[in-house]
């Protein structure tokens, strides 16, 4: 793992929507840089753009304008943009989601819903032991259960095994406690932190939780779609 | 299915699983499907059954020709093959001049005669009598075969023989007695037939002259079977018998043609209830896959995300309709397989003739022509909800579901 090498870099980026004939600006103007094994936590207020800052550096959008680059790969440059194709490519490659909700294939076991990314594709490198992935995220003893049987946080980290699996570069986590309790809050929040002490994961996190928030190194807190502080939890 | 440690999972085990999530709607599709595949089994197999029958009856009549008195068509050709009901009549004379003729090989007169026999079954019958006679008769059906006994001792003797199933159903053998109903004539029992799988299997025969005399028929005929020479023109010949007066002449490929054209309009109809059946099960499955693919929205999305391309989760929804239409079309097939002689006794039913064999004929090259049209039409149907699914951009499926 090269430490400290750039793996994301925005720059100028924007988002704008319309609405109507009106033009909101989701994100206006923000550069970023993430740095391997960077532990991100984009907090601020709702309609601040952090979800939606999350989805341009995770290349599920493009942004309007603005340069983004992924891997030393140009991936937006002054309004012209990779196609969907491409951009599922570099997806693959770089990043594993998770999100709020867990959508997890309710008929498929754990061990089913985490192998169901190697279907589409298996990067090289990927992890060659599914089992330890699972006893490593504390569902050994779950692995042949069905989604119904297991509780919200054992859900989550399914989940966060399921983005884990191609090995990705960054891990993406959107409100990824939302659905759970303050003591599984705190649980998958001391997981994220391990697995970017341990295994030097990339993580951008972006959650209105200050007890998860601050389980990151850096916090990143935005306004009206601009970055109005950065410092350390 | 076990998932060994690290290895894959099939997206057919994925497609698999998809479809157990709703395991009602999938089943009633499934079901669609099998019900539109089961007619359109019966359908074939009853269009090609029924020809089969018809020409193996035709081939069993042992003569090309038949003279019967002038009258319904159709009633003619149903005579020729059944010998049913509204028998017309006429003079023994008209032998004399079909013999006359050139082409003829050889000529057999008909008496058919019907009675109602009260003591026929539970609530009676009808017993059909036919008067042949013994010097002609056998030389033109070399195809019946005694199972005991033979033909007449003389033209006017007091003699019946049996065919296969009115033997069993009168409990005779030979030497027995047997007694004309309405008549109080008994009869020596002196043949009986071995089972042909045609009409004559429930036909008694008599000597034409003693059959004219118990029904005061004296020279009178239903019909007359004509085998014409090999060397001689059918068509030719047919048109010197359409001159005798009197009569008409029904010729097997007017028998054939006559009774496929009544049949077809019955065809039409069945074939007309399979398309719109096909046509049903078509909008069973769009409805189900697209349902299933707009309630699974959000999950495709995250597929995506995951690095699932356009064309994965096309074949993945693509799948999915198809095993829809793979099992509905298997199912469909066991159930004609499975229900074909309640069919065939339906069809029976409705048909104003049938021929005496199997109805419908349902074999593996039929089985796999059909479910290999209904999993083509399934696989048309499944384009368009596997088009959106693919098309879905992964954050638009997955904000989808929240907004």
């Amino acid at each position: 793992m090269r430490a400290n090498s750039v793996i994301i870099e925005a720059e100028n980026i924007k988002k704008i929507y319309l609405r109507g004939t009106e033009k909101i600006a989701a994100i206006n103007d923000l550069s970023v840089t993430v740095n391997r094994g960077d532990f991100i936590a984009f907090v601020g207020p709702s309609g601040s753009g952090k979800t939606t800052l999350l989805n341009l550096l995770g290349c599920l959008d493009n942004p309007s304008a603005g340069k983004l680059a992924v891997n030393g790969r140009t991936v937006h440059e002054s309004g012209r943009g990779l196609s969907e194709s491409q951009l599922t490519r570099i997806r693959r490659e770089i990043f594993g989601y998770i999100f709020q909700k867990f959508y997890l294939i309710p008929t498929l076991t754990v061990l089913e819903n985490v192998l169901v990314p190697f279907t589409f594709f298996k990067k090289e490198g990927a992890e060659k032991d599914v089992p330890r992935l699972l006893k490593k995220l504390g569902l050994e003893n779950r692995m042949n259960h069905l989604p119904g049987e297991l509780s919200g946080g054992e859900m989550q980290r399914v989940a966060i095994a399921r983005a884990l699996v191609n090995h990705p570069g960054v891990l993406l986590a959107d409100e990824p406690t939302g659905n759970l309790d303050s003591e599984r809050s705190l649980e998958i929040g001391q997981l994220l932190r391990q697995l970017n002490e341990e295994d030097g994961l990339t993580i951008l996190l972006v959650t209105h939780n200050t007890e998860l928030a601050s389980m990151a190194r850096v916090t990143i807190r935005l306004r009206d779609g601009r970055i109005a502080k950065q410092g350390t939890p | 299915m076990k998932i060994k440690n690290s290895q894959k999972i099939s997206l057919f085990h994925i497609a698999w699983k998809n479809l157990a999530r709703k395991k009602t709607r999938s089943l009633l599709t499934v079901v669609g499907i099998a019900l539109a595949t089961w007619v359109l089994i019966s359908l074939f197999g009853f269009n090609s059954g029924y020809k089969n029958s018809l020409d193996r009856d035709i081939d069993n009549l042992g003569f090309q020709m038949l003279v019967v008195a002038k009258g319904c068509p159709y009633e003619a050709a149903t005579l020729m093959l059944k010998g049913g009901t509204g028998l017309k009549y006429m003079n023994e004379a008209v032998v004399k001049l079909i013999v006359r003729e050139p082409e003829v090989e050889s000529v057999t007169p008909m008496l058919m005669q019907v009675v109602f026999d009260p003591n026929k079954g539970q609530s009676g019958g009808l017993t059909a009598f036919l008067g042949v006679d013994p010097a002609t008769f056998p030389k033109l059906k070399p195809g019946l075969n005694f199972k005991q006994g033979g033909w007449f001792t003389d033209p006017a003797a007091l003699e019946v023989v049996m065919g296969f199933e009115a033997a069993e159903l009168e409990q005779r053998e030979v030497g027995d007695l047997y007694l004309v109903p309405e008549k109080e004539i008994e009869l020596k029992v002196v043949g009986v037939l071995e089972r042909s799988g045609t009409q004559d299997d429930g036909t008694i025969f008599l000597p034409l002259k003693t059959l004219q005399k118990i029904f005061g028929q004296e020279g009178q005929l239903t019909s007359v079977g004509i085998k014409v020479n090999k060397e001689a023109s059918l068509a030719d010949f047919e048109e010197k018998m359409f001159k005798l007066p009197d009569v008409q002449v029904v010729s097997l490929t007017q028998v054939k043609t006559t009774i496929m054209t009544l049949v077809s309009t019955a065809r039409i109809l069945v074939f007309s209830i399979a398309l719109i059946a096909i046509l049903i099960s078509i909008m069973g499955v769009i409805n189900t896959v697209l349902m299933s693919v707009m309630e699974r929205q959000k999950e495709i999305g995250i597929l995506k995300a995951m690095g699932a391309l356009a064309g994965d989760v096309f074949k993945l929804v693509w799948l999915e309709t198809s095993l829809l239409c793979l099992l509905g079309g298997l199912l469909g097939a066991v159930l004609a397989v499975g229900t074909s002689r309640l069919t065939e006794y339906l069809i029976r039913k409705l048909l104003p003739f049938a021929p005496s064999g199997g109805l419908i004929s349902i074999d593996a090259g039929l089985i796999l022509t059909a479910i290999g049209a209904v999993v083509l039409v399934g696989l048309l149907s499944g384009v368009y909800p596997a088009f959106r699914a693919a098309r879905m951009r992964p954050l638009e499926a997955i904000r989808s579901e929240e907004e």
